[in-house]
């Protein structure tokens, strides 16, 4: 995963225009993480991971609809809290259970981004 | 073509970004995510209207980092067949050209630019996502819409059957056809990979549950694909070259001892609440015959591989 | 069809109106062509297979399985940077309705001819301007072409500004069907080192505002939201298309200094200066009409013609500033199209009250309609509008006989 790309957002890279002289002729637009917001809003339930049980096996980063679970081979699979939507796939995927869904609530910071 | 495969480094990059506006759950969301992977970054996609076409974000922002077309809901072969036709007139051979589209999209409007494109040996890849409705406007009724599924214009229940589009593109006599279940990553990733390299017109109908259509809980997903298939209500086979096979996950249902009851499949999504008894042994009926049917080209084509 | 020679020098060759529009296709190497069959335009098509399959012309041909995917091909052809061409009528060009806006919307630079014919139902084939004109708003440059030279040259001219960086647009070419598409007529098909020298080749990275390049991957046509700039967005195409009348102009100029063949601009005016009563009309009938004015003129009546060649974008200040004469008494203003509902009937007509708006003067002004369905307009026939015209000047009315003035509009030859 390009760790650079993930750590752009929207508002940084795209083009922004002052009046109708400076577009261009149709409107194109650009691969960028956050293409309509911080998904992780949409969360009311977290996945957690418990180390102990994960085997890193990689499954949930295989499920994971949305790409947000970050896992390269040997490492621990870590969830981009920006932009899960908490489906629960990956919970449900898990060949050991390893991975919980929490209610998110007000222990939430900064509107699901992660600390 | 292994597992261990789909986590090399050469296929970390993602070409479907996070934070896009596809339902959470999306299956065909997780399909395009691991379909791109496998046919890497030199491939232009053709979305016509669908959910896809409007998941992918907000102007100036979007999900693919691959060229990504929207087009209009009836025309998405017939663009993919103008690229081509442009990628061969500039001499740019080595992009893969697809359309990713919904059943509404090639069932319903889509079929004409399908047939018309695939009967010309058109050399893209043509996806149909099946999500047995039309997804984005909110879940009507298509074609592919099962029989007895509640959708917002057959609040009661369907009438009719779903209509079979991949024997209708089978009778095409294309290079490949292929039904894939959207919701297993290994198969998606190893069939596109598969046929990245076929020349010709390939079609794939890939089996995408829906949460929001069908009425299931997200996190199911991927278990509903799973009673989908072991009911036989899906059936994964290809066509190669004429050449009919099973694939390695519906074989054993060949077996109707290994399939579970049809019931059990629509037991598990709400928008079968309402199906009646009747309806629940016509759709049993209709899983054994095609059954039958496969059984029956088996024995003409040699048993699957 | 002619022998094809292959001379690189400028040939004269006897050629139907279609054929011709296959010709320009060819000359301007047109990367992919698209093609579905329609009378009165199919033999455009045939041609171009011809040349394609024969080896004569280096082109993609797709026969596509009906018009709209032939507009979705043209469109998806040009985003890679290819410069593509088809042809269509009636029927054909309406069922393409969404993609030929699509087309516009993409600022594809598309050149398509239309061979005119009435639209269904009833079934009719014959020469009537209703199909292009019920486009005339999806942001396409629209030209009629009045002579078979004039369909070549046309299409090798507006390639040329469609695919001027500023301008971006599709163009239509719009000829009578049967009438110009199949009768045939000396052409100067000019040699394609003249023709490479006016018109060069598209740019070897596509278009620049819109590409399939992976190497510069682009998302087009993803949804865009009420605040955000959709109406500036859809501003552009009608603005660019307004200021592009000195682009369409310069390039007119420069094909008479390569070709030496003029075409004015926008609209041609014939024996304008000194007229008491004019005619404004589109294509054949515009040409065929100096017949009228001449016969007209022999008699010692001060008739005058203009021949609108671009509808879209309609040349405002052109008319405007060639209906300043002195003489000028009154205007009648023909459509060979209908346009129901429309203040006049006719879509020229009706557009046309924008610039007796703008000219300040006391003008009398008869809009009109004939040739509905590819029925005949004679010299006879229009030097008898003429002659309406006066009448209506002077009275108001227009004496009961073969053109029937209803609904403020004179139907010429309306039974």
């Amino acid at each position: 995963m390009d760790e650079e790309r993930t750590k752009r957002d929207r508002e940084s890279e795209l083009p922004t225009y002052n009046s109708w002289q400076e577009l261009p002729h149709v409107p194109v637009s650009l691969g960028v993480m956050g293409s309509i917001g911080a998904t992780g809003e949409w969360r009311i339930l977290r996945p957690e991971i418990s180390r102990e049980k994960c085997n890193r096996c990689g499954m949930c980063y295989l499920y994971c609809p949305e790409g947000t679970m970050i896992f390269k081979n040997g490492t621990d699979p870590e969830v981009n809290l920006t932009y899960c939507k908490g489906c629960g796939i990956c919970a449900s995927e898990c060949p050991r259970k390893a991975i919980a869904m929490k209610p998110e609530n007000a222990e939430r910071s900064n509107h699901g981004r992660d600390e | 073509m292994s597992l261990k495969e789909m986590f090399a480094n050469e296929y970390a990059e993602e070409y479907l970004l996070a934070g896009n506006s596809a339902c959470a759950g999306c299956v065909s969301e997780l399909a395009l995510r691991w379909a791109l992977k496998a046919l890497g970054p030199k491939t232009v996609v053709v979305a016509p209207a669908s959910c896809a076409n409007v998941y992918i974000g907000v102007w100036p922002g979007a999900a693919p980092t691959v060229p990504f077309i929207n087009m209009a809901f009836a025309s998405g072969a017939a663009a993919a067949s103008g690229i081509v036709a442009g990628y061969q007139a500039l001499g740019k051979d080595d992009i893969t050209v697809m359309t990713w589209a919904g059943d509404g999209g090639t069932v319903d409007i889509g079929i004409q630019s399908l047939s018309g494109a695939i009967e010309r040996g058109t050399n893209f890849i043509y996806v149909c996502y099946d999500n047995e409705v039309y997804a984005n406007t909110g879940t009507q009724r298509s074609a592919s819409t099962p029989l007895a599924a509640v959708t917002t214009t057959t609040p009661f229940g369907k009438r009719e059957n779903k209509k079979d589009i991949a024997k209708i593109i089978a009778a095409h006599e294309i290079p490949y056809v292929g039904v894939v279940n959207g919701a297993d990553p290994q198969d998606v990733f190893h069939t596109f990979q598969k046929i990245k390299n076929i020349k010709g017109a390939r079609f794939v109908h890939l089996f995408s549950p829906c949460p929001p259509g069908w009425r299931f809980d997200p996190s199911e997903a991927i278990e509903i694909a799973r009673l989908g298939v072991k009911s036989g209500m899906w059936i994964l086979w290809e066509q190669e070259n004429g050449i009919f096979s099973l694939k390695k996950g519906s074989r054993r249902y060949l077996d109707k001892a290994n399939r579970i009851s049809v019931d059990k499949y629509l037991g598990s999504q709400g928008r079968f609440h309402l199906a009646s008894e009747e309806e629940i042994r016509k759709l049993q009926d209709w899983v054994d015959q095609n059954w039958e049917e496969v059984r029956r080209r088996l024995a003409c084509e040699g048993e699957g591989r | 069809m002619e022998e094809m020679n292959e001379e690189p020098a400028d040939q004269t060759l006897i050629l139907t109106g279609n054929e011709v529009a296959a010709w320009a296709a060819r000359r301007a190497k047109v990367h992919v062509v698209t093609a579905f069959p329609i009378t009165p335009q199919t033999t455009v098509m045939e041609a171009i297979a011809q040349f394609v399959d024969s080896g004569k012309m280096n082109s993609q041909f797709v026969p596509m399985e009906s018009e709209h995917s032939v507009m979705a091909g043209m469109v998806g052809a040009s985003m890679t940077g290819a410069r593509t061409f088809t042809a269509t009528s009636g029927q054909g060009l309406l069922y393409m309705g969404e993609l030929v806006h699509w087309a516009a919307g993409c600022r594809l630079p598309v050149v398509t001819t239309i061979a005119s014919r009435g639209i269904a139902p009833p079934w009719n084939i014959w020469a009537d301007y209703s199909d292009v004109l019920s486009m005339r708003d999806a942001g396409w440059m629209i030209q009629f072409a009045s002579t078979h030279q004039e369909i070549f040259d046309s299409v090798i001219i507006n390639y040329k500004i469609a695919e001027n960086p500023e301008v971006m647009l599709p163009a239509f070419v719009a000829y009578e069907g049967f009438t110009q598409s199949h009768t045939a007529k000396p052409v100067v098909i000019p040699g394609q080192g003249r023709i490479d020298h006016f018109l060069p080749p598209p740019p070897k990275n596509g278009w620049p505002h819109l590409y399939l390049d992976p190497d510069r991957p682009i998302v087009h046509g993803n949804i865009i939201m009420p605040h955000q700039e959709y109406m500036e967005f859809r501003f552009k195409i009608h603005e660019t298309m307004m200021r592009a009348t000195s682009i369409i102009k310069e390039a007119i100029r420069e094909f008479k200094e390569v070709f030496g063949r003029d075409y004015y601009g926008l609209i041609e005016p014939y024996l304008v200066e000194d007229a008491q009563y004019l005619l404004v009309t589109v294509g054949a009938l515009a040409e065929q009409a100096k017949d009228a004015v001449d016969s007209l003129r022999k008699r010692g009546v001060k008739a005058g013609l203009v021949k609108l060649r671009y509808y879209r974008p309609f040349p405002t200040e052109d008319l405007v500033s060639l209906l300043k004469g002195e003489n000028l008494k009154a205007i009648a203003v023909v459509d060979r199209s209908i346009a129901h509902g429309s203040p006049t009937g006719g879509h020229i007509s009706s557009d046309f009250y924008s610039v007796l708006c703008q000219t300040g003067k006391e003008i009398t002004y008869l809009p009109a309609v004939w040739g509905l369905g590819g029925r005949d307009v004679t010299v006879e026939d229009q030097v008898g509008l003429f002659e309406g015209l006066r009448e209506f000047h002077e009275s108001g009315q227009v004496r009961a006989g073969k053109n029937k003035l209803i609904v403020g509009t004179l139907w010429v030859n309306l039974k």
